[in-house]
């Protein structure tokens, strides 16, 4: 593949459509148009030059905007499908029996697609790389040569160059004080104006053209980082439960951290203190103003030694609510939910007849005592019991879990009159006697609930990598979009003032800038030949 | 304090009103086709009446965010008026870079709406739950509606560019959906009619309803029930009977509403046709005359320019970041995160079409106004109908 040797004696790549230096055009196609395609500038990008390998045609495929455009239409769509229904993460039943129960058939299918998971499925992740490949290919294809052909343009244009522009104007009769007024107004006006044998180019803005690139490379930095998260260890996110009153080990911390929690409080809104909400919340009924956990962070001194209670060192205390993360060393741990947990369980002995009571017991329902000694010969004993009780497939008592759910108890009773003592089976709201009729019963007297804190615990490693794509981004996006490159291209041919001019976008703002530039000199303003055309065809 | 607000409100409305009629009459008033530089007076006025109208609705603003203690854009109401509030203030910007009173003849109309729109929504100054109590609330939620409601405003752009470029003589696909677009832009305008009517004589019928659960729970209508709550019982004596019954799974109350708002939708676009005895499109034609096709799709494509990043920021990054904060994790693909995420891909990939010269024009005029849909799309289903975490807003 040979270079090109412009007549103007500029060396251009292979596959230059304008001539890097002056503009002239190297493509016999081009020369048929009225205006010019500015697009990279006419520059040789590889995807429309090379075609022959296999990384050509990968190369070429994903350096087309149209395959970005139909890929990020095709992630718009699924992304769509995934919103139809909520998604996995957010149900709280099993998904296959979910779906259907829920939404019926169409629930059924949705699941049975795999659209319960859409946003972390093979396919959906791949369009997401897919669009991660074409940023870089596309990006590469055109700011390298964009790069070049910006870098050596000259201030003298070919006639082609010029007339094929869609800013364009010629004037007979100026003369050389005009030119000066005109460089003055443009220098005014922030240009950055280059003279060559008295022509004049006027730039500004070059910068802006860099915007989609710097962009683009923010976006890639955003996805590594989102893709780090699969790298073991880079990711925590752990479910923490911590009873009032107890201490738990921050999971994954290397059980370096240790969390006490002291108290949770639930808060609502009081219609009577928040007079300014008493209409809402008298629609709304009860409105939580607060979820918050009273902690203390300790962290484990000296060797672990195991059987051995680790020795706790203070950190910190922290109210941990919603919004407000406890944090340290790159973990935190949020608030994020809470239940009720029965702590214990509070029964009182009672003759059937006379509803008269021989004493009460309370039962802590994690570690119940063998026997109550209610005195006066009176006391209870425990035979059995079921933390989270339900019936068995044999039809025998059983329990599904150690926590304190459903608790069942089987009571033997002993009293002055019955020596030998009486079974009752209690559960909640549900007594058998298995062995017939019993004077005494164990009446229900309270429950006592303890809360449980909720918490998740995080620590996402490449967080600082996703920040830094987000600037990077908002950065290029801004520099993009907010500013133009705009040239005026002004000289001297045969007498004449030739005046052309090219903006990436924003012709409007071009063209009154113009206006405004050629104010009090005698040549005149270009004619916009895009507008003209399209007025033709108008027939206005 | 909530009063004075209102009132402010209310103003601004009024104002916005009077405002949009000067608009039309700027365009009447031009005889000088090639006098498009200088507004006239009356483009002046409706100018400096949109001005006044905004300072209003920008001290509802201000009186409302101290009265509640929070800056109002928590419900669908606050947010809702705070997203045509963002509209007439993009519209401002816009129209002191281009001067165009056309487009404020089309962007008004559509800010009136949305604000007349967010008023059918409960008023009441509404308490934070704890994930909304952060200063995050005021910095994510307005940017993002400012974002979007720059980017609306190159769908006001395209519209105008479709009434002008679309040949009404004939009837086609593009007369037809064009028309669609105007006939949904009634029907919003049919449900305030009927919300309003309905709620001016205090209409209400209470239901017991059995949910897909099997639970029994009672419904309140506050417009007669054309489609019924599964297994309803009328409890109100004089009610109306609904028509049809429903099945568990759908929202009866709410179709019912959409029922509603369709059939005023109809009897008022029937009337409008009726007086101009021509499609909505094909008498607003005289209106565009005097534009430039290339002026305003340029207006449409330099909207989207300025809204894109703002939109970014508001409703991607700083959404991230309180994410973040709030809910421990930047992004968990909640459904109004990925609507934000649709309507930015949907903004990205206009912008990268923008590049190649065949989507420029009406081609990208139509998709200004499938953007809007998007929008609309994420303000109004995204909080009514699919549940998520971002749905406080009720029904």
């Amino acid at each position: 593949m040979k270079d090109v040797k412009c007549e103007c004696g500029h060396v251009n790549p292979h596959g230059t459509v304008l001539c890097e230096a002056c503009g002239k055009i190297l493509d016999e196609q081009e020369t048929n148009k009225q205006l010019l395609d500015m697009r990279y500038e006419g520059s040789a990008r590889r995807s429309q030059t090379y075609n022959k390998t296999m990384i050509d045609k990968v190369w070429n495929f994903f350096s087309s905007v149209k395959v970005g455009v139909w890929l990020i239409v095709i992630t718009l769509i699924a992304s769509i499908i995934g919103t139809i229904l909520p998604q996995k993460m957010y149900i709280d039943l099993p998904p296959e029996v979910y779906y259907e129960q829920e939404y019926g058939t169409f629930g059924k299918l949705y699941y049975q697609l795999g659209f319960d998971n859409l946003y972390g499925s093979w396919w959906y992740l791949l369009l997401i790389a897919l669009i991660g490949v074409s940023l870089v290919i596309c990006s590469l294809d055109r700011v390298i040569p964009l790069y070049k052909a910006l870098k050596a343009q000259r201030v003298t244009r070919h006639e082609g160059f010029l007339k094929r522009q869609r800013v364009f104007g010629v004037t007979q009769n100026a003369d050389k004080s005009d030119l000066a007024i005109l460089k003055q107004h443009l220098v005014q006006k922030h240009y950055h104006v280059r003279e060559e044998n008295g022509n004049l180019l006027a730039e500004k803005g070059r910068f802006s053209r860099w915007g989609p690139y710097v962009n683009h490379v923010g976006l890639i930095i955003v996805l590594f980082g989102g893709m780090l998260r699969f790298v073991p260890g880079m990711y925590v996110n752990e479910n923490l439960w911590i009873r009032e009153g107890e201490t738990a080990l921050v999971p994954e911390t290397g059980e370096q951290f240790y969390l006490h929690n002291n108290q949770f409080i639930l808060q609502h809104y009081d219609k009577n203190k928040n007079k300014k909400f008493e209409k809402a919340l008298a629609k709304a009924g009860n409105v939580v103003k607060n979820y918050q956990s009273n902690v203390v962070l300790y962290k484990r001194t000296g060797e672990k030694i195991p059987g051995e209670k680790p020795k706790l060192e203070k950190v910190k205390e922290y109210k941990v609510r919603v919004n407000h993360p406890l944090t340290f060393e790159g973990y935190s741990v949020y608030q994020s939910s809470f239940r009720s947990e029965m702590n214990a369980m509070r029964f009182a002995l009672t003759n059937k007849k006379t509803n008269q009571s021989y004493g009460e017991l309370k039962i802590n329902l994690r570690e119940p005592k063998e026997k109550y000694d209610l005195g006066n010969g009176y006391s209870v004993e425990i035979l059995n019991y079921f933390p989270d009780f339900e019936f068995g497939k044999d039809g025998e008592p059983t329990t599904k879990s150690r926590v304190p759910n459903n608790p069942a108890f089987v009571f033997r009773m002993y009293s002055p009159e019955k020596p030998k003592g009486e079974t009752s089976f209690v559960a909640i709201r549900q007594t058998i006697e298995p062995f017939g009729n019993n004077t005494y019963k164990m009446a229900f007297r309270g429950i006592e609930t303890k809360n449980v804190s909720g918490f998740v615990v995080r620590k996402d490693s490449s967080l600082w990598l996703v920040i830094l794509g987000g600037i990077l981004f908002m950065i290029g996006v801004v520099q993009g979009a907010y500013w133009n490159h705009r040239r005026i291209w002004v000289q001297n041919k045969n007498g004449e003032i030739w005046i052309a001019a090219h903006t990436n976008k924003n012709w409007y703002g071009l063209k009154r800038e113009l206006e405004k530039v050629l104010e009090e000199t005698n040549i005149n303003m270009p004619e916009d030949q895009l507008q003209r055309e399209e007025t033709d065809k108008e027939g206005v | 304090m909530v009063t004075i607000s209102s009132n402010l409100l209310f103003a601004a409305f009024i104002l916005y009103l009077v405002a949009t009629v000067f608009y039309g009459g700027s365009i009447k008033a031009k005889k000088d086709p090639n006098e498009t530089k200088k507004t006239n007076k009356w483009g002046s006025i409706a100018v400096f009446l949109t001005i006044i109208g905004f300072i209003s609705q920008l001290g509802y603003f201000i009186t409302r965010w101290i009265a509640a203690g929070h800056a109002p854009v928590s419900n669908m109401f606050e947010f809702t008026t705070f997203f045509g509030m963002a509209l007439v203030g993009a519209f401002i910007v816009i129209y002191f870079i281009y001067r165009s009173t056309l487009l404020g003849l089309f962007t008004m109309p559509i800010a009136i709406l949305v604000i007349a729109y967010a008023s059918m929504f409960t008023r009441d100054v509404t308490p934070l739950i704890p994930a909304l109590q952060s200063y995050w609330l005021s910095i994510h939620v307005t940017t993002a509606a400012i974002g979007e409601a720059i980017l609306a405003i190159s769908f006001a752009a395209g519209l105008i560019y479709l009434v002008k470029a679309i040949d009404q003589t004939k009837s086609n696909k593009r007369t037809f959906w064009l028309e669609i677009v105007m006939f949904a832009l009634v029907v919003v305008l049919g449900f305030v009619v009927v919300s309003t009517a309905f709620s001016a004589i205090g209409y209400q019928e209470k239901f017991t309803w059995v949910d897909k659960h099997g639970n029994e729970a009672n419904l309140e209508y506050t417009m007669p029930a054309l489609t019924g709550p599964h297994e309803g019982k009328l409890l109100t004596s004089d009610g109306f009977k609904p028509l049809v019954e429903m099945p568990a799974l759908i929202n009866a109350k709410k179709l019912n509403t959409v029922i509603w708002s369709f059939l005023a939708g109809f009897v008022l676009y029937g009337a409008i046709r009726l007086i101009l005895r021509k499609r909505i499109a094909a008498a607003l034609k005289p209106m565009v005359k005097n534009i430039k096709l290339d002026f305003v799709d340029e207006i449409s494509y330099r909207s989207v320019l300025i809204g894109f990043p703002v939109f970014t920021l508001g409703a991607l990054i700083f959404a991230m970041i309180w994410a973040q904060e709030a809910w421990s994790r930047f992004w968990g693909w909640d459904p109004k995160e990925v609507w934000a995420l649709i309507t930015w891909l949907f903004y990205a990939a206009f912008l990268h079409l923008r590049l190649s010269k065949g989507w420029h024009g009406e081609k990208s005029a139509w998709l200004a106004v499938i953007g809007f849909v998007i929008i609309m799309f994420n303000l109004v289903a995204v909080n009514l109908v699919i549940a998520g975490l971002h749905s406080y807003a009720g029904s």
